[in-house]
């Protein structure tokens, strides 16, 4: 995973709530084996005419005020529905970092953070503010500076955010949970064994 | 100190906790299905990483197989590819799979109970949102993304903050012809689809332990419309019942010593929960989905709410954008919408006492011209057991069509789809736009009221009935 470095950009606003992973990432994108290239498959049904390749002007996102985004404002339980880790996969692709919402679905939120993804979480008058300031004017641009848990925007609408401290350490430094995890296989063996006596049915 | 079911079952698989670093939980069973499964182990081999317990995973072919024309091959090349990867991967690191020739094959929720690979108190994942169904049987499941896939296959544990208690309390009883897919809708228009977010679901009070292993599986399959990723029932008789005798249920000495294990679990009197919500079974009639949510339901003898209705101007804008899209018009009354399809499956409602409820109320009728209607088995063993009642026959003098196995419509990935416009009486899990096929427009239901509106060509409330 790369590491999560401070940046300034465009940031795109959804003003939707209850965006769920089907709409995100439609299933007839879901049968490939491969973790790449799900970012042209983003939003689809919503993106594109029916001939599903030109775009659909009216859909948010081909705004072209919007089209280097790195930052998504979203509406409230963003992500929600299938678990399906294609839809951080498609929206990471697509070229979003950062998103900002009030609320996630628990699955899609956990995904995020697997992919390099900043799931930033705001209060109902910050997201309010948020949304007007990205529709006062075009093109506007949010720093993200993680390391300090800080947004700035150009209209003062900045603010501090909360984030779990492993996670951002993850972010920060780019690194592998799994390879985290295995530094305590001795602990995990030691947990097992012990489990095998309490529970052998499992085993068995 | 007082615990609740949760809390228990997380304590008892609690591995390992750095400084500054998410808790580690161990993991008894892992789930395993060709659609979320491929890009973790190319991330194994990638890394070199072994299966750390292959013993713990069982794997089926469920969301792209075809449910007619199964012995051709998949016409789809894409989804031919995903299924033989699955079972290349299965092969190469020594993993039970139900293929789609083995008669176990089926949609991974039903298989895993019928086999009874899940024992109250285990912490089970599997990278799909209706892992919780096997809460019914007072596990911790939940569902996990791809990556998390990989994690457990390497290490048998995940890095988990422990999450809130919810606890809902369903008192009093059912009416005739109301299920536990009304309990598990009523149940989500209370909370909406994010009141569970952060929260795992204890179901209990009256209603809940009325229901048969089947029902509760159905109530827990739904807590992750709620936004819960688990929601489970505390282990009963019912439950032990259930797993007596099943492949991978304890044996001999075992079966006590897990029995009495397992009593151990339910929740302590007095223990708390960090939110409780109360319905009263007597108030739930048969539910019916009018909007592009799950949250977005109302009783059959209900009309379709108007966007003025909703105080909350976020469920205002989402009640006209679903209104829109459904092609409803606020006031219509629930019974007077006609449908052109009807769908019966999924892990959901894909289970015997599921056709069992459908094929009474499809006995002696046809379905109404112009709509087609289809019954999906969850499993093989599902088709049998009701070939064997005679069940297919019911559905077939009906003019229904008798399918094989699969997910099927409840996702569309496996080309049974609804066409643009098309309206379908579904007892799927999720209405949302272009799920069940581009276009299409979904009504989420029990298999009794499906099967009534197949017949009717509209919503019946079935709850007038005999």
């Amino acid at each position: 995973m790369d590491q999560y470095k401070k940046h300034e950009s465009v940031a795109a606003l959804m003003n939707r709530s209850n965006v769920d992973t089907d709409q995100i990432i439609p299933k007839q994108f879901l049968k490939k084996v491969e973790r790449s290239g799900f970012g042209v498959h983003l939003f689809h049904d919503w993106r594109y005419n029916d001939d599903g390749v030109t775009n659909n002007p009216d859909f948010e996102l081909n705004k072209p005020a919007f089209k280097d985004a790195k930052v998504l404002v979203a509406g409230d339980n963003f992500g929600c529905g299938s678990s399906r880790e294609h839809a951080p996969w498609a929206i990471a692709d697509y070229g979003f970092n950062t998103i900002i919402s009030t609320s996630y679905a628990d699955i899609f939120y956990n995904n995020c953070f697997k992919n390099g993804i900043l799931a930033i979480v705001v209060d109902e008058a910050q997201l309010d503010a948020l949304m007007q300031e990205i529709n006062a004017s075009e093109g506007v641009s949010f720093v993200v500076d993680l390391e300090n848990q800080a947004v700035t925007t150009p209209a003062g609408n900045g603010f501090n955010f909360e984030i779990d401290p492993f996670r951002k350490e993850n972010m920060l430094k780019g690194l592998d949970d799994i390879g985290l995890t295995l530094k305590h296989i001795d602990k995990i063996s030691e947990f097992e064994e012990k489990h095998k006596q309490q529970f052998p049915w499992l085993w068995a | 100190m007082k615990k609740t079911m949760y809390e228990k079952i997380w304590e008892s698989h609690f591995v390992h906790q750095e400084p500054g670093q998410a808790p580690l939980l161990y993991v008894d069973r892992h789930l395993m299905h060709e659609v979320t499964s491929p890009q973790a182990f190319e991330g194994l081999r990638i890394s070199k990483r072994p299966v750390r317990n292959p013993h713990s995973i069982l794997a089926t072919m469920d969301h792209c197989v075809p449910t007619k024309n199964r012995d051709l091959p998949i016409a789809d090349p894409i989804a031919r590819k995903q299924i033989e990867t699955m079972a290349d991967n299965c092969e190469e690191n020594g993993l039970n799979l139900y293929d789609m020739e083995s008669p176990d094959n089926g949609v991974i929720h039903v298989v895993v109970p019928e086999h009874g690979f899940v024992h109250p108190g285990m912490v089970v994942v599997c990278g799909d949102s209706h892992t919780a169904t096997h809460g019914a049987f007072g596990a911790l499941a939940f569902g996990i993304g791809t990556s998390e896939v990989e994690h457990v296959m390497a290490s048998q544990t995940l890095p988990q903050q422990k999450s809130k208690t919810m606890l809902v309390q369903v008192d009093g009883q059912l009416s005739k012809h109301c299920t536990a897919k009304d309990i598990a809708l009523a149940i989500v228009g209370v909370t909406g689809t994010a009141g569970g977010t952060g929260h795992v679901i204890e179901y209990a009070g009256e209603a809940i332990e009325a229901l048969s292993m089947e029902g509760r599986m159905t109530v827990c399959n739904m807590a992750i419309e709620a936004g819960a990723r688990a929601g489970m029932v505390a282990p009963d008789q019912k439950t032990f019942d259930f797993l007596e005798g099943k492949e991978f249920a304890p044996k001999g000495e075992q079966w006590g010593q897990a029995l009495t294990y397992w009593k151990s679990l339910v929740t302590d009197e007095g223990a708390e929960f960090d939110a409780v919500i109360t319905l009263n079974a007597t108030d739930i009639s048969p539910q019916v989905t009018w909007g592009t949510s799950p949250e977005q339901v109302v009783g059959v003898n209900d009309i379709v709410p108007a966007p003025e209705s909703f105080e909350n101007k976020g469920k205002r804008i989402a009640c006209e954008g679903a209104l829109k899209y459904m092609d409803l018009a606020a006031n219509t009354k629930m019974t007077d919408i006609a449908i052109d399809y009807v769908f019966i499956g999924s892990c959901t409602n894909g289970r015997i006492e599921d056709f069992r409820d459908a094929a009474n109320m499809a006995k002696g009728t046809q379905v109404a011209e112009g709509v087609t209607a289809i019954a999906v088995p969850g499993s093989f063993h599902v088709k049998i057991q009701a070939e064997k009642e005679g069940l297919d026959k019911i559905f077939k003098d009906a003019g229904w069509e008798w399918r094989e196995p699969g997910c099927s419509m409840c996702l569309a990935m496996n080309g049974d789809e609804l066409k643009d416009g098309q309206r379908c009486a579904s007892t799927s899990n999720r209405n949302f736009e272009g799920r069940q096929g581009k276009g299409g427009r979904t009504h989420l239901v029990s298999p009794a009221m499906a099967a009534a509106a197949a017949a009717a060509g509209h919503f019946v409330d079935i709850s007038k009935l005999g």
